[in-house]
């Protein structure tokens, strides 16, 4: 086959070459994925912290429920929800730009997860840790900030890198929203320049080498964070 | 599935009308993506678990020349997003393929989608095949050596089936994301069961009608399905 790299530099008809408009969809996906990676942290915590409480049957039913919802319904589905169903049912949301619609999608579906995570952290925990803080005096909310949470995150940093990873794959799917990140990109630029192998190499390794970089962060702050003496097997699993 | 529109909020809840889908509708539209959906969903499993074994056995084998193509496979399907995965089988598949299949012509994005995902879920099936493996101890493999058997007796009798059975749960959850997945197949236009939703949401003009009736038929399967994981998970744990 012959390759036609030049394609990049032609003009995509409004005054920009494909490389540009693919770098800007570059931008894009990592706008969608760090915003929503910030509302499923935050979520993810909140609701994954509160699945461990002792004697808050309430409260933890509550985040249960959120786990099953969000984890359930397909993140496909979910996107189109927020898009297309949300605004009619809140007419307040109909302002709102549909990257943001995405990053709620995105941020709720990653923060099942992340809670499913954070619960398994908490949990791994020896029930000791637990017991000094209460031996110490300490609230419970003062025994979860001071003992409990830094060592879970610690311990969760594995599999956080791979919901990080797998956030940043899932941020392809905003394409069906017509959000111009990297898949749409590459779905347009094939359809108008017929280079679809090109293209779609290019935006595969864009893929791949981010994937990448944000397990090499993830490695870093793994080395740097690491609990003295502590040693905790490898957490493996599926999922996307 | 009419009943099931007033079980979730009667005929008019803020502004939406479920009963737009009838049996007709649903005989109609939906009925036929579902069983593409469910087809998808069975072959990619069987599939993708056999190729995904292979995989596994050839990382596992301690010989280069078949660990690292298989290694290189797994992780470059790992590192790109299913999307990219779809379209690019969709991109790359010949012609003359589709005519190899009775009445292939008519069903290209159907019959690209099967192969996609049976090749895409090769690579997520090998990592747990791998895990599993990996887990029996070794005084089983000495034990089956020492009765004088091959590599591949060993494999067949002693490894695998016990590999199987402690992967059961874990192969079945990922199954149930599989099945999330096929949603996916919306990038090349596959009649699926989303689509089917969706297609007489727009015929009869309930869009967002048709997105939460097919949310709630994914969150009641995927729900159904995991629950009966969690207690065939306790099943087998009293067992061993």
């Amino acid at each position: 086959m012959n390759w036609d790299w030049k394609v990049f530099l032609n003009d995509d008809g409004g005054g920009r070459t494909y490389l540009q408009w693919m770098f800007d969809a570059w931008g894009w996906t990592l706008a969608v994925a760090g915003a929503s990676w910030v509302v499923a942290m935050v979520v993810g915590l909140l609701v994954g912290t509160l699945r461990t409480l002792p004697n808050s049957p309430v409260l933890s039913r509550l985040a249960n429920a959120w786990v099953e919802l969000f984890r359930n319904i397909p993140l496909l589905v979910q996107i189109f929800i927020w898009y297309f169903v949300v605004p009619k049912i809140f007419p307040a949301m109909k302002e709102l730009p549909g990257f943001v619609l995405v990053v709620f999608a995105l941020g709720f579906f990653t923060s099942a997860r992340i809670a499913e995570q954070v619960r398994a952290g908490v949990q791994s925990l020896p029930r000791g840790q637990r017991y000094a803080g209460m031996a110490m005096g300490f609230t419970t909310a003062q025994t979860y900030r001071y003992v409990i949470l830094p060592m879970a995150l610690r311990i969760i940093i594995p599999p956080l890198t791979s919901e990080s990873m797998n956030l940043l794959k899932n941020s392809s799917v905003a394409f069906a929203v017509s959000i111009a990140e990297l898949t749409m990109f590459a779905m347009q630029a094939q359809e108008e320049t017929s280079r679809g192998i090109e293209i779609y190499l290019a935006v595969t390794l864009m893929y791949a080498a981010s994937a990448f970089a944000i397990n090499r962060i993830f490695a870093l702050i793994e080395a740097k964070a690491q609990i003295p003496g502590y040693v905790m097997a490898g957490a493996s699993g599926g999922g996307h | 599935m009419s009943w099931l529109a007033h079980q979730v909020g009667g005929t008019d809840m803020l502004g939406l009308d479920m009963s737009f889908l009838n049996w007709d509708i649903i005989s109609k539209f939906v009925i036929k993506g579902f069983w593409f959906s469910i087809q998808l969903t069975i072959i990619a499993t069987i599939g993708g678990i056999i190729l995904g074994t292979i995989l596994a056995l050839m990382r596992l084998s301690g010989k280069a020349w078949l660990a690292t193509p298989a290694a290189i496979y797994v992780n470059g399907m790992r590192s790109v997003p299913l999307v990219m995965v779809i379209l690019w089988f969709f991109l790359l598949m010949p012609a003359a393929f589709y005519a190899l299949i009775p009445g292939g012509a008519n069903n290209r994005a159907e019959i690209s989608a099967i192969i996609t995902f049976v090749a895409f879920e090769a690579a997520y099936f090998s990592e747990i095949m791998r895990a599993g493996i990996q887990s029996i101890s070794r005084g089983q493999v000495n034990a089956g050596r020492a009765l004088g058997m091959t590599y591949s007796q060993n494999m067949k009798l002693i490894v695998l089936p016990q590999a199987f059975r402690n992967m059961v749960p874990i192969l079945l959850t990922q199954t149930i994301i599989l099945f999330q997945d096929t949603s996916l197949v919306y990038a090349i236009g596959a009649y699926d069961l989303l689509k089917g939703f969706t297609t007489a949401g727009k015929i009869y003009g309930r869009t967002e009608e048709a997105y939460l009736l097919a949310a709630v038929v994914y969150f009641v399967m995927c729900f159904g399905l995991s629950y009966l994981v969690k207690r065939l998970q306790v099943k087998i744990a009293i067992i061993r």
